[in-house]
């Protein structure tokens, strides 16, 4: 269970720029939500799921995912109990290294990297038929450097990275807003059938509202750094995009661009 | 121009090649997998020599003097470390700040500007007077160290090393201690920069506090002469370290060459800094204008 309590975060603070990015949020997550998140730029999506990972402290408030309190931990330690994917499909896995030792990094997720192998033969045959799930054919390419791969199969591997030790709480920023439609339906398929066979309790931003009311238990939207709609169950299958824009009066051109 | 001079050069250009190659292999370990530019090794080369020297004079053995320099790089690379993550100094200014200190620091081990050391009264394991014999031990020892890096690099701590030279934040979300194996990585590098020197030092017979000044430069180069020269053959990491120690043969090589047309030595600063400014633009020039598909119609001239 996710646990975010009264959580503020302001950057630039004193300045001309300064920006209340999220303000007084309250959001809990039962074990195996699938939440999608949306809300117009600077709603505050990213910097939440950001507090989360911890990339920048809080500025008040707690985090604490399944009891355990997270808001001080540093982001390499609160990295043993998240799987995270993020927009830039450069960003996950590192460009100049195989498939399988990208793998192998993810692998060891949470334990204590000393001078054992970096990846093992056993290690490699689970890789393989991991990487043969995604029906990417990736599973041939096990030594190819990962900077030879497509943005979607970047996507698709980082997914996999998030989720080969199983996460408390799987983290997808906008994960497919930088591919093409196609690719990017490959990857939301993927991303269900993996959070469906593991369970995952995840948190997925997105712009596209279509995928917000597709995808999920359970939909938030966001604005001004708060929480400010919360569908869930019966009501989110029924939902529909006329009704989440008539009903909001969203005024975002990219999400009206996107729909 | 007697083609004798040349040939004569060669062996000693091979050995300096050889014992500056064990610095370029800490270079490329900060400039290539770490992807930080460490200034730290014109001050910790001469650290090393230094500290060897000295401890040699203190009638030291010759393993603990090349263990005391081996350790005095390694504080050097911590210090660097510890301005760049734990004061938030960016990488270059921390091995710049690092490099100042230790000329301070240098004087003070030398206990003067330079310390001589003569190979008749020293049980010295490297010495330009025995030149065949220096080549013989720095090749063993250039192997036995990609050996051991070769090992180190495939462990989860050396492969997280890397990880956190190509892409920190992907690190961070696989719970990698970036900040801590950036300070490993630098503490590697010079510990490897200070071995060099000490060899340097006995090669030469001395150790002098200005030894240092430059080398940044030079390992660069041999860096990069061996990533142009052997990149399409070597590809396996190993080979990649033995290319950076090539590189540093091929650079005195063809200093001696420059040497032997009769090039005024005074420009050789000059000369280096242009060899790696171009070697250093090659890959951005071919990502901006050879990666073009030529205009149609036009691949005659293209």
């Amino acid at each position: 269970m996710l646990e975010l309590k009264q959580v503020y975060k302001t950057f630039h603070a004193g300045t001309v720029n300064e920006k209340r990015a999220i303000d007084g949020l309250d959001l809990t997550l039962e074990d195996g939500d699938f939440v999608t998140v949306i809300g117009g730029n600077g709603a505050g999506k990213s910097t939440t799921l950001n507090l989360i990972a911890g990339v920048f402290p809080v500025d008040e408030g707690t985090i604490k995912l399944n009891g355990i309190d997270l808001t001080n931990l540093p982001e390499h330690k609160r990295a043993k109990f998240l799987g995270r994917v993020f927009q830039d499909p450069m960003r996950g896995t590192a460009a100049t290294m195989g498939i399988e030792e990208n793998l192998a990094l993810a692998y060891r997720r949470g334990k204590p990297r000393g001078l054992g192998h970096g990846i093992t033969n056993e290690e490699r045959k689970l890789y393989r038929e991991k990487l043969a799930t995604l029906g990417l054919g990736l599973e041939n390419r096990m030594t190819s450097k990962v900077g030879l791969l497509s943005g979607g199969q970047r996507q698709a591997l980082t997914l996999l990275m998030a989720t080969l030790q199983k996460p408390d709480l799987l983290l997808l920023d906008e994960h497919t807003a930088a591919l093409d439609p196609k690719t990017a339906d490959k990857v939301l398929q993927l991303t269900e059938e993996i959070v469906a066979r593991d369970h995952l309790t995840t948190l997925m931003v997105t712009h596209n509202m279509k995928h917000a009311i597709r995808y999920g238990n359970r939909l938030i939207m966001m604005d001004a750094g708060r929480v400010v709609v919360d569908i869930r169950g019966e009501e989110k299958k029924n939902l529909s995009v006329r009704d989440l824009l008539e009903k909001f009066n969203i005024e975002n051109d990219r999400m009206l661009l996107s729909e | 121009m007697q083609i004798n001079d040349l040939l004569n050069a060669l062996p000693g250009a091979v050995g300096q090649g050889l014992i500056w190659g064990v610095m370029a292999i800490g270079v490329f370990i900060t400039f290539k997998v770490l992807d930080i530019a460490d200034l730290t090794v014109d001050g910790s080369i001469a650290t090393g020599g230094a500290t060897c020297i000295m401890l040699l004079r203190a009638g030291m053995p010759v393993w603990a003097a090349m263990l005391g320099a081996l350790i005095a790089g390694l504080a050097a690379g911590l210090i660097t470390g510890l301005l760049h993550t734990f004061m938030g100094i960016p990488a270059l200014l921390a091995g710049i700040l690092t490099q100042f200190a230790l000329w301070s620091v240098n004087l003070r081990i030398l206990g003067g500007s330079n310390q001589s050391i003569s190979v008749d009264k020293f049980p010295l394991l490297v010495s330009s007077r025995y030149i065949m014999q220096a080549i013989g031990v720095v090749a063993v020892f250039v192997v036995a160290i990609i050996a051991i890096l070769y090992w180190f690099f495939g462990t989860a701590l050396g492969c997280g090393i890397r990880a956190t030279g190509a892409n920190p934040d992907m690190s961070r979300a696989q719970g990698i201690n970036v900040d801590a194996n950036k300070i490993i990585g630098l503490m590697l590098s010079n510990g490897l920069v200070a071995l060099s020197g000490g060899l340097l030092s006995q090669y030469q017979g001395f150790a002098d506090v200005k030894m240092g000044i430059g080398s940044i430069v030079i390992g660069l180069a041999a860096v990069i002469i061996g990533e142009v020269v052997f990149s399409r053959i070597f590809r396996n990491f190993a080979l990649r370290l033995l290319s950076v120690v090539l590189g540093a043969i091929i650079y005195y090589v063809v200093l001696q060459l420059i040497f032997w047309f009769g090039i005024d030595s005074d420009y050789l600063k000059l000369l280096t800094a242009i060899i790696v400014a171009i070697f250093l633009a090659i890959p951005y020039w071919k990502g901006k204008y050879w990666n073009k598909p030529a205009r149609k119609g036009n691949t005659k001239n293209a």
